[in-house]
């Protein structure tokens, strides 16, 4: 079965295309005019497998980084029910973290390696999670803004060309619809509460929307590769289509919390049908990228430290299993 | 197209803390007793939950990070609803009594407050109580308090997978490496002066006959049991002896002070909030 | 599914052995398929994959990920190296054959069409 599919690394090192290769654009050309769905051991191009490889498990360190700044409040929940919540929510991003792992496997990148990137800093991961968790209300920003952007992201994601991270990404979509709603009724708790509540909610909005707004990645014409990627059925909506969509749903949704948007530039413009806002601050957004935010070292020393913390529980599991597999061998 | 997902999702039927407050807000009180029995339980399971907690995004593999964050979930829903009935005594809630109570009044034993350690130490840990509270609540189903049998139902069939989780973990750490046989038997070792508390009959439990279990008739099963896992395991019954203890009369470990104040900082900021 | 970039490598019948040039507990844990049936009466249907050491944990961590909405009532988990696969390069050739046989459907008959229970 190994050579059915080839890794991105055998592709590259076949710069004249074979006849296979062609025949293999050919159908993979033909699937994606269709809108069909690609499948792990259907020929693709080594560009489509790069690109996915490295979006998909961006995803997942995404996920599994961004336990961190709502897990630290896990011990600290100011209600047994808040508590549970965040315990669930928190457990859930781990297993969206291990759905998206198992779609980029299917790629012919083994997870340990994929972990490897990370730990090593070669892989990125969202940005946003590089920025300092405060106050309880961050947990409510969070879930209203930053699960709330990730989903206007990732409900095209559910159509990708790519059928495992189309699946995925279904799961997880499934999944979360609780968390942007916990997140709103935590704001929405706050907000309705004491002067100091509204205060920490008010401030948690302000601190966390313009990062929640890069989530989208940069603007079109600085997203070169958005474009191939539209080609291919993976994106479904540009950067800033989605960026749009999402400050028109929340610049309603903040009414209804009694509290503001820190951009006092949102308007809706008739003329385009597009919503409108202030200029974003790129300049910080390609400081995090480059690891200078607040919390990036912090947020990969924990990562390795689990990791390596790990290491002789994994190390025993596996040689209890080889000595099983070794004695039922012999048995 | 490829959107469907394969698994359907449902909420399930089962007793929830929620269920419990419902009861309380329909006028069943407890008496001071029941109540201060239900405050062992609930708290125990609070303070366990309260550990696991820090080990999900720190647990040594991702799949882990999740089971332990099922097994914290399902003790954080044993306490919420233990706290609730417990609270009806006095007229206060899961929150006042989590939040608002001071050391002394927390009725958990010294295992549960006991620190995660490294994964040994948390699995150890995790094999004492999962098999002592297995024996409890298959008691307490039939407490003649129809509260307490009906929590401890809901929770006895959550208990019977973190027990099966304890014992697969112990196994594989007893018979994996070097490293690991020692890790976890030192783990066990660390814990074990703790273990003698948890079966300690006193004044509550005989007055309370039939709403309690009686922990010293529990010993000899958890003995066994943990006897044949040990043995599986290839590790030894420690050797030590028991620790003065004294958590079901507010006497507690240090520990215990770091971690109510880690849980109860935010609502103490913010006094008479609602969140 | 992940199957299709293993090599099939078992060596015991319910774990596969880890991959070659590993010692054993330095191998990464291998994979897994995990399927779920959702209610009785329904078969397992595939959920997706993880890692475990071996067969026991690995339908317990199934148990753990693919279950905790309440998703199933039984799980089977199988190693990703043992599912063999129709070779994905002859897709038009082996899947030929039943197409254009439209008389193997019953919405072929128009004459017998409107007759009550047939």
């Amino acid at each position: 079965m190994a050579t059915q599919t080839q890794s991105p690394r055998d592709t590259q090192l076949q710069p004249v295309p074979s006849a296979e290769d062609e025949a293999g654009q050919a159908y993979f050309d033909k699937i994606i005019a269709e809108d069909s769905r690609i499948e792990p051991a259907d020929w693709m191009p080594a560009g489509y497998r790069k690109t996915l490889t490295r979006q998909i498990s961006q995803h997942a360190h995404s996920e599994i980084i961004g336990m961190q700044p709502e897990a630290n409040f896990i011990t600290r929940a100011p209600s047994l029910k808040r508590k549970a919540i965040l315990m669930a929510k928190v457990q859930d991003e781990a297993g969206h973290g291990l759905y998206l792992y198992s779609a980029a496997e299917t790629l012919g990148t083994p997870r340990d390696e994929l972990f490897d990137q990370l730990l090593s800093g070669k892989a990125k991961y969202s940005s946003i999670f590089n920025y300092p968790a405060l106050t309880w209300a961050d947990m409510g920003a969070i879930g209203w803004l930053v699960d709330g952007a990730a989903i206007v992201n990732q409900v095209p994601l559910c159509r990708a060309s790519y059928g495992p991270y189309g699946r995925a990404m279904v799961r997880v979509c499934k999944e979360e619809s609780f968390h942007q709603r916990q997140g709103f009724e935590i704001l929405l708790e706050l907000a309705s509460g004491t002067p100091a509540q509204k205060q920490m909610a008010q401030d948690a909005v302000n601190r966390f929307y313009a990062p929640a707004l890069m989530m989208f990645g940069p603007n079109d014409d600085e997203s070169p590769n958005s474009q191939q990627s539209m080609r291919w059925n993976i994106k479904r909506f540009s950067n800033d289509e989605l960026r749009q969509r999402f400050v028109g749903m929340i610049q309603e949704q903040v009414k209804v919390l009694g509290l503001t948007l820190p951009d006092d530039k949102i308007r809706f413009n008739e003329e385009t049908g597009k919503w409108e806002y202030g200029e974003l601050d790129w300049n910080e957004f390609y400081e995090v990228l480059k690891g200078r935010g607040p919390c990036n070292a912090q947020r990969m020393e924990r990562r390795r430290e689990a990791h390596e913390n790990g290491a002789w529980v994994r190390e025993a599991a596996a040689a209890y299993a080889a000595k099983k597999a070794q004695k039922a061998q012999v048995a | 197209m490829s959107g469907e997902s394969a698994t359907r999702i449902t909420p399930g039927n089962a007793l929830r803390p929620e269920d419990v407050a419902e009861r309380v807000a329909g006028g069943v009180k407890v008496g001071e007793d029941v109540g201060e029995y239900a405050l062992r339980l609930g708290d125990d399971a609070l303070i366990l939950a309260q550990r696991l907690g820090w080990w999900i995004s720190r647990a040594p593999e991702l799949e882990e990070d999740v089971a332990l964050g099922n097994i914290a979930l399902d003790l954080l829903g044993h306490a919420r609803s233990f706290l609730t009935y417990a609270g009806s005594a006095w007229g206060k809630t899961e929150d006042d009594l989590a939040y608002w109570r001071g050391e002394p009044e927390f009725r958990s034993c010294f295992l549960v407050e006991q620190p995660n350690g490294d994964f040994g130490k948390t699995i150890a840990r995790q094999l004492v109580f999962s098999i002592f509270q297995h024996e409890l609540y298959s008691r307490l189903v039939d407490s003649a308090d129809e509260t307490i049998a009906a929590i401890s139902a809901k929770a006895l069939k959550e208990v019977d997978y973190h027990r099966d989780h304890a014992i697969q973990w112990t196994i594989r750490l007893g018979d994996g490496t070097e490293e690991s046989k020692r890790r976890i038997q030192a783990g066990l070792d660390s814990v074990w002066p703790y273990v003698a508390e948890l079966f300690q009959d006193d004044d509550l439990i005989e007055r309370l006959g039939g709403v309690a279990a009686r922990p010293s008739e529990m010993r000899e099963p958890f003995d066994a049991l943990m006897a044949q896992v040990l043995d599986e395991a290839g590790l030894e019954l420690p050797d030590v002896q028991p620790a003065m203890t004294g958590g079901r009369g507010g006497k507690h470990s240090e520990h215990l002070g770091y971690i109510l104040a880690e849980m109860q900082v935010i609502a103490r900021e913010h006094p008479g909030a609602t969140w | 599914m992940a199957t299709s970039d293993q090599t099939a490598m078992g060596t015991s019948d319910k774990t596969p052995a880890t991959e070659i040039g590993h010692t054993p507990e330095k191998a990464p844990w291998p994979l897994w398929e995990v399927f779920v049936r959702s209610s009785r009466g329904l078969s397992h249907v595939h959920a997706g994959s993880l890692h475990a050491p071996d067969a026991d944990m690995a339908v317990r961590n199934a148990r753990d990920l693919y279950t905790r909405r309440n998703e199933g009532v039984s799980l089977w988990v199988v190693p990703a190296s043992s599912i063999v696969a129709s070779d994905p390069d002859a897709k038009g050739e082996f899947f030929e054959s039943p197409k254009g046989k439209d008389y193997r459907h019953a919405t072929y008959y128009k004459k017998s069409e409107g007759v009550k229970h047939l």
